[in-house]
C-alpha cells in the first residue's frame, strides 16, 4: 500500500462524508470509545523507511509491526525506550496513536517523549510533514507530539520518526515482600535518589523492581537494596514481558480501570486493586466491584484521572473510556479536531463521544 | 504586503485608561522613557516600542488585561526575562507588553513527589537552588539560566547542554496553568502521567506566546547525580571530531553533555577564561559523564577508549570538580568571549544530523569568505544543535545586512541537510522567513488553524513564529531555488 493509495481512500471518504475507522494490527480495538465507521486498513502501508543508529532515530510506516522495528533496533543494541506493549500484533501507527507506554516509562518517558516527526494524512486527504529526524527542533508548533495519544482522531500517522536509545548494558530484577503502603513509600523515596530504577510493579504483597544501566551502577544498587530492604535477586525477564503485555494475572477481569495518579497518592482503599506501576503513578483496578463514578471521583480528588481501560464496549460507550474534560479544554479539543478533520470523519467517538 | 502584523490600530489613550482601571500605578508603564528598556529582547538587532507595559502581580490582573485587550483588539506580547535570542518578546508597535517578571514565587517544592510548582517569572537556576537541599534539581539548563525564567523556557521549549540525556523543557514539565486571550483560565497536564485528551502540553510548550499566557508551572525534579566528570579531547580535523561524536553514540553511550568548539571559538575563549584548551587543535570535544561514582568510572573509561580510537590528539579527564568547571567555563563563556573580540555577534541555532557536521562547517568557512565576516562555532554536538557566532560591527554600513544574509544561508542549509532552522532559540521574528523554507504551505496552514483554535483574532504575539502565506510568497520570490517557486499557488504582490 503506497501513501498515494491511503490519500486516495481518505479523499474518497471525505467526498462521501463517510466516517472511517483507522486500523492496522487491531491489537488495541479494546481501547478507547466506540469503534465506528468504515474500516480503513493501513496494515499494508508498512516497512522501515530509515534507521540510523548513530543519529538515534528510526522512521517507519504506520503498518510496520513493532516486532519488526524492535528486531532491527536490537541488532544495533538499541531499543524503543518507552517499552510499548505489543498485544500480539501492535504496529507503529497504533502504538503512537494510542500513546501507551510500558514499564520503562517511569525512567525513560512516555511515547510522546520519543516522537520526533510525523507524516500525517489529515481528514481532507492532505499530507503534512511535522517535526523531523533531529533531536531538537522548535520551529513551528510541536504537532508531532500532539498526535501521540490522539487515537487517530486527527489523521493517519502514515510515517513516524522515533528517537531510539541504546539498550542498558546491565539489567537485574529484585523482589521484595511489602504491603501496598510500604511499597508506595519506598518507591517514592527511591525515586528521589540516584538509583537506576527502570521499572516497578507491585501486586499482591510483592514488589518487583528492575534496575538498568551501567554494570557497576546496577551491581552496587542491587547490593544496597538487597542489604537494606531484603530484596531477592530474581530472573525478571519473563515477568516484565507479562507486565508489559498485561498477561500477568493482576490484569485479569471483565473490567479493568487504569488510574493515573501522582506517585505520592496514598493507598486509595478501593476494592479490586490489581497492580501498581511506574513508581506509584499507575494503579490498576480489576473487576466490577467499584462503580465508575467513584473511580473517576477518587482519581480526580487525588489529582489524577481514571481510564476505563478494558471493558465490554457497551460499558465503555456508557461511561466513556476517558475522564471527561473541563469545558474550556473540551472546546479547545473540538476546535483542534475541526482544524485537522473538518468533517469529523476520523475515528469519531474513539477518544470522546463529543467528537 | 498584507500580513497580520500591520493590521492593528490602537487608540493609545483609550487603552491606557482601561489598563489604569485594572492595574495600580506601579504595575503600568506608558511613557516612552519607561517603555524603552522593553523595546527588544536578547536579539537586540530588532527593536520596537510598545504602547504600554503591564507588570501584573496576580492572575486576576492577567485575566483582566487579556480580556480587555481582546475586547479592544490590542496585540499582547508576553515577556519573561527578555533573554530570548530570536526576538520572540519584541514588542508590537500597536500593542501591550505583558511582563510576567513579578510572578517570581516558588510556590511549592515537594521532595517526595519530586516536583516544584513555580510562577512563570521564577528564574531557571532558582528552581534548582530551591531543590538542592533535597538532592534534586531541574534538568534543562539553558546557558542564560541565571537570568531566564520558567515562563520563557516554556514559551521557547528551551534546551541546554544536557538535553541529550535529560531532554528539553517539554520533557520536564508536568503541568501548566494558562490564561487564554479571552481571559479564560485552564490547566493542562497534571502531576499524574498521561493527562486525558490531546497532548496540549506538547502543543503549548514552545508555542512562543502565540496560544496563551502561562501563570503557573509544575516542573519535574530529578535526583542530582552523585558525581560528574568531563573528558576533554582535541582533534586536528573537524571531521574527525564529528566522527568521534558518532562513535560515542554507536558505542551505546548517552553522555550527560557532548559539546564541540572549533578553533576560532577556543581562540576567543582561552585568553578570557584560561580553561586550558588545546589552541592548536581544529576542534575540541567536551564529553560529560554523570551518575554514581562506579557508573562514571565505567563510562569515562569507555569514552576515553572510543575517543582514542577516533584519533584524538590529546585527551584529558577532569580530576576534580574545580577542573571540571574550568573545562566547562570556556564553553559556557563562549558567547561573551566572542563578544570581547568583536563589536557585535549574531548567534544562529540550526540543528543538523550529526553526520553532516563536517559538511556544514566547511560550508560555513566558505560563507565567511563570501560575506567577508568571521564566524566561531560552538555546537551541542550530542543533539546536532549548532550555534555559529557571526561576528560583525553594527556601526559599519552593510555589515549587519551581510551578517543577516550569512545567518539565513546557514539556516537554509540546515534544512537542506535534513535539520531544522531552530533547535532551542525559537523562530520569533528572526527566523520568520526561514519558516517558509522549512515548511510547505499546507503545514503553515495547519499552524494558522491551530493558532486560530486558541486565538481567533490573532492578538497574541502577532507576526512571530509562524509566517503569513503572503510573507512566504514574497520571500519565495526573492529566493527561488532551482527555478522552482515554493508557493506557486499564491497570488504575488
Amino acid at each position: 500500500m503506497r501513501l498515494s493509495d491511503l490519500v486516495a481512500e481518505m479523499i474518497e471518504a471525505a467526498a462521501n462524508n463517510e466516517p472511517l475507522r483507522i486500523r492496522a494490527g487491531g491489537s488495541k480495538d479494546f481501547y478507547g470509545g466506540m469503534l465506528a465507521g468504515k474500516l480503513l486498513d493501513v496494515s499494508a502501508h508498512r516497512g522501515i523507511v530509515a534507521y540510523e543508529p548513530t543519529e538515534l532515530y528510526v522512521t517507519a510506516r504506520c503498518g510496520t509491526p513493532l516486532v519488526e522495528i524492535e528486531a532491527a533496533l536490537a541488532e544495533c543494541g538499541q531499543m524503543l525506550a518507552f517499552e510499548p506493549p505489543h498485544f500480539g500484533r501492535a504496529t507503529l501507527g497504533g502504538c503512537v496513536a494510542a500513546g501507551l507506554a510500558g514499564p520503562r516509562r517511569q525512567q525513560a518517558g512516555g511515547v510522546r517523549d520519543f516522537v520526533l516527526g510525523v507524516k500525517l494524512v489529515d481528514g481532507r486527504g492532505l499530507v503534512h510533514d511535522f517535526g523531523g529526524q533531529v533531536m531538537k527542533n522548535v520551529a513551528g508548533y510541536d504537532v508531532s507530539r500532539l498526535l501521540a495519544g490522539s487515537l487517530g482522531t486527527l489523521g493517519v500517522l502514515a510515517e513516524v520518526t522515533l528517537k531510539v536509545l541504546p539498550r542498558p548494558r546491565a539489567e537485574q530484577t529484585l523482589r521484595f515482600d511489602l504491603d501496598e503502603g510500604a511499597a508506595l513509600a519506598l518507591l517514592n523515596e527511591w525515586g528521589g535518589q540516584p538509583l537506576p530504577v527502570s521499572a516497578s510493579f507491585w501486586s499482591a504483597g510483592q514488589l518487583w523492581l528492575r534496575l538498568s544501566g551501567a554494570q557497576a551502577a546496577v551491581a552496587s544498587a542491587v547490593v544496597r537494596l538487597a542489604d537494606q530492604f531484603g530484596g531477592q535477586t530474581v530472573d525478571g525477564e519473563k515477568h516484565w514481558i507479562s507486565v508489559r503485555e498485561q498477561t500477568h494475572p493482576a490484569f485479569a477481569g471483565t473490567s479493568l480501570w487504569r488510574l493515573a495518579l501522582p506517585t505520592t497518592t496514598p493507598a486509595l482503599g478501593l476494592d479490586g486493586l490489581g497492580a501498581i506501576e511506574w513508581g506509584g503513578g499507575l494503579r490498576w483496578y480489576a473487576g466490577d466491584s467499584v462503580p465508575a463514578a467513584l473511580m473517576r471521583e477518587r482519581a480526580q480528588q487525588a489529582g489524577g484521572h481514571a481510564v476505563l481501560y478494558r471493558a465490554p464496549e457497551s460499558l465503555r460507550c456508557l461511561e466513556g473510556a476517558f475522564a471527561p474534560l473541563a469545558p474550556p479544554l473540551l472546546a479547545l479539543h473540538r476546535r483542534l479536531k475541526k482544524s485537522f478533520d473538518p468533517q469529523g470523519i476520523l475515528n469519531p467517538g474513539r477518544l470522546y463521544a463529543e467528537f | 504586503m498584507e500580513t497580520a502584523e500591520n493590521t492593528f490600530q490602537t487608540d493609545r489613550k483609550a487603552l491606557a485608561e482601561r489598563l489604569k482601571a485594572i492595574l495600580p500605578a506601579h504595575c503600568l508603564l506608558v511613557d516612552d522613557e519607561d517603555l524603552r528598556p522593553y523595546e527588544c529582547d536578547g536579539l537586540t538587532a530588532y527593536r520596537e516600542l510598545p504602547l504600554a507595559v503591564c507588570l501584573p502581580e496576580s492572575e486576576a490582573q492577567v485575566v483582566d488585561i487579556l480580556w480587555t485587550c481582546h475586547q479592544l483588539g490590542v496585540p499582547v506580547v508576553a515577556r519573561g526575562a527578555g533573554t530570548g535570542l530570536s526576538g520572540g518578546a519584541m514588542p508590537h508597535a500597536q500593542g501591550v507588553v505583558l511582563s510576567m517578571a513579578r510572578f517570581n514565587r516558588i510556590l511549592r517544592v515537594d521532595r517526595l513527589a519530586r516536583l516544584a510548582v513555580v510562577q512563570p517569572g521564577v528564574r531557571n537556576l532558582a528552581v534548582s537552588e530551591a531543590a538542592a537541599p533535597y538532592g534534586l534539581y531541574y534538568a534543562p539548563d539553558p546557558s542564560s539560566q541565571i537570568a531566564c525564567t520558567l515562563g520563557g523556557n516554556v514559551a521557547e521549549n528551551s534546551g541546554g547542554v544536557h538535553c541529550l540525556k535529560y531532554g528539553l523543557t517539554v520533557h520536564n514539565i508536568l503541568r501548566i496553568r494558562v490564561v487564554s486571550i479571552e481571559g479564560e483560565v485552564f490547566e493542562i497536564g497534571s502531576e499524574a502521567p498521561d493527562a486525558p485528551g490531546y497532548d496540549l502540553l506538547a502543543l503549548l510548550i514552545g508555542s512562543e506566546g502565540m496560544l496563551g499566557v502561562v501563570t503557573e508551572v509544575t516542573v519535574k525534579l530529578v535526583p542530582k547525580p552523585a558525581l560528574a566528570q568531563v573528558v576533554m579531547a582535541s582533534f586536528d580535523q573537524v571531521g574527525k571530531a564529528g566522527e568521534a561524536v558518532a562513535a560515542i553514540i554507536a558505542a551505546g553511550i548517552i553522555p550527560a553533555g557532548l559539546e564541540m568548539m572549533d578553533k576560532p571559538a577556543t581562540a576567543a575563549v582561552e585568553p578570557y577564561v584560561k580553561a586550558g584548551y588545546d589552541l592548536a587543535a581544529a576542534a575540541i570535544l567536551l564529553c560529560e559523564s554523570d551518575g554514581t561514582p562506579e557508573e562514571v568510572a565505567e563510562e569515562i573509561s569507555r569514552v576515553t577508549a572510543v575517543l582514542t580510537a577516533a584519533g584524538a590528539r590529546d585527551i584529558r579527564v577532569s580530576q576534580s570538580e574545580a577542573e571540571r568547571l574550568r573545562f566547562w567555563a570556556g564553553r559556557k563563556a563562549a558567547f561573551p568571549a566572542v563578544g570581547r573580540i568583536t563589536p557585535d555577534y549574531y548567534c544562529m541555532d540550526g540543528t543538523i544530523p550529526r553526520k553532516r557536521l563536517a559538511e556544514m562547517l566547511a560550508a560555513i568557512a566558505a560563507m565567511e569568505k563570501k560575506y567577508n565576516l568571521r564566524c566561531a562555532n560552538v555546537f551541542h554536538a550530542g543533539d546536532g544543535n549548532l550555534h555559529p557566532l557571526i561576528m560583525y560591527d553594527a556601526a559599519k554600513p552593510g555589515e549587519w545586512t551581510r551578517a543577516e544574509a550569512f545567518g539565513a544561508e546557514i539556516l537554509e542549509l540546515s534544512v537542506r541537510l535534513g535539520g531544522s532552522i531552530t533547535g532551542e532559540h525559537g523562530v520569533g521574528i528572526e527566523k520568520i522567513n526561514q519558516m517558509c523554507v522549512q515548511y510547505k504551505t499546507r503545514e503553515l496552514e495547519v499552524f494558522h488553524r491551530i493558532k486560530a483554535a486558541f486565538d481567533e483574532r490573532g492578538l497574541l504575539n502577532p507576526g512571530k513564529a509562524v509566517p503569513s502565506l503572503h510573507r512566504c510568497a514574497e520571500y519565495g520570490q526573492m529566493h527561488v531555488h532551482h527555478g522552482e517557486l515554493k508557493f506557486p499557488e499564491l497570488e504575488r504582490f
